[in-house]
């Protein structure tokens, strides 16, 4: 039930910021198709972890911030690589070991990495994640990537 | 009137610098030698580029529903570049295309999915 609440309040922000005219009659009607779409996700069973991701804790903004700095700089190393006279390259699959508990975690985890540029990751496995990284020196960050991640996974659903 | 000027030339700093990433991504896609490679620059227009380009027109707007629907474009550009990228080398990985020299192959100690 908190969760639909969620889902609901959620979809509505998502209308206000997407709508723009604020007059009764298309208020109602984003209430009322706001309602409707909570309705037939209730109906459908899809309201879960997943969906819903109310677990996760408020810090996930702060390591928002983090990935952010973290991003700039395998940036600026990837921009390093690019424009050098001779392109040095190391490839490397790695395994990345992931203490998260939940999908959530495990999806947050994998995600980062992708987005850091020089770390992708290529498939997923029970308790490790296989990295592909350009050279050795992006692989170190992750290990403390990971740590964030299960800080802010939340508890199991 | 100094504000608005310093609003401007931040504003004016996250399109050059967002823009010269794009570049270099750009350059990267060209200069990088095989798939492997290219997937990072790849990587690089779809974070720094964009999300510095994106930041210079929410400066831009200022505080208006604009800004606000740049910042849930960003949101969305954030979880499906991942996403799209992740697809590309799972798919790259089971089709078995290898990098031309791997120095380090950790790929064998997980069991490939017959998928």
């Amino acid at each position: 039930m908190a969760k639909a609440i969620a889902l609901g309040i959620a979809l509505f922000a998502f209308w206000l910021t997407l709508s723009g005219h604020y007059t009764l009659f298309l208020l109602s009607m984003g209430v009322a198709s706001c309602g409707l779409c909570v309705y037939i996700t209730t109906r459908m069973g899809l309201i879960d972890a997943e969906t819903v991701p109310t677990q996760l804790r408020f810090a996930l903004l702060t390591y928002w911030f983090w990935l952010i700095i973290e991003i700039i700089k395998s940036n600026k190393d990837m921009a390093r690589i690019i424009l050098s006279r001779k392109i040095e390259l190391a490839h490397q699959f790695v395994l990345i070991p992931t203490s998260q508990q939940t999908d959530m975690g495990r999806v947050i985890f994998a995600n980062s990495i992708t987005l850091t540029p020089g770390t992708v990751t290529i498939e997923t496995a029970e308790h490790a994640l296989l990295v592909h990284a350009v050279t050795p020196a992006f692989v170190p960050s992750l290990e403390e990537m990971g740590r964030r991640v299960t800080a802010v996974e939340g508890a199991q659903a | 009137m100094t504000l608005d000027l310093v609003i401007q030339i931040a504003s004016w700093a996250c399109f050059s610098i967002g823009g010269t990433f794009l570049v270099i991504g750009a350059l990267g896609l060209i200069r990088l030698p095989d798939f492997w490679a290219r997937i990072h620059a790849a990587g690089m227009i779809d974070t720094l580029g964009s999300a510095l380009v994106l930041a210079g027109m929410m400066l831009q707007a200022g505080l208006t529903l604009t800004t606000l629907k740049l910042v849930l474009i960003g949101l969305f550009l954030f979880v499906a570049g991942p996403t799209a990228s992740h697809a590309i080398a799972n798919a790259a990985w089971v089709a078995g295309l290898k990098p031309e020299r791997l120095e380090k192959d950790e790929g064998a100690l997980l069991g490939r999915k017959s998928s």
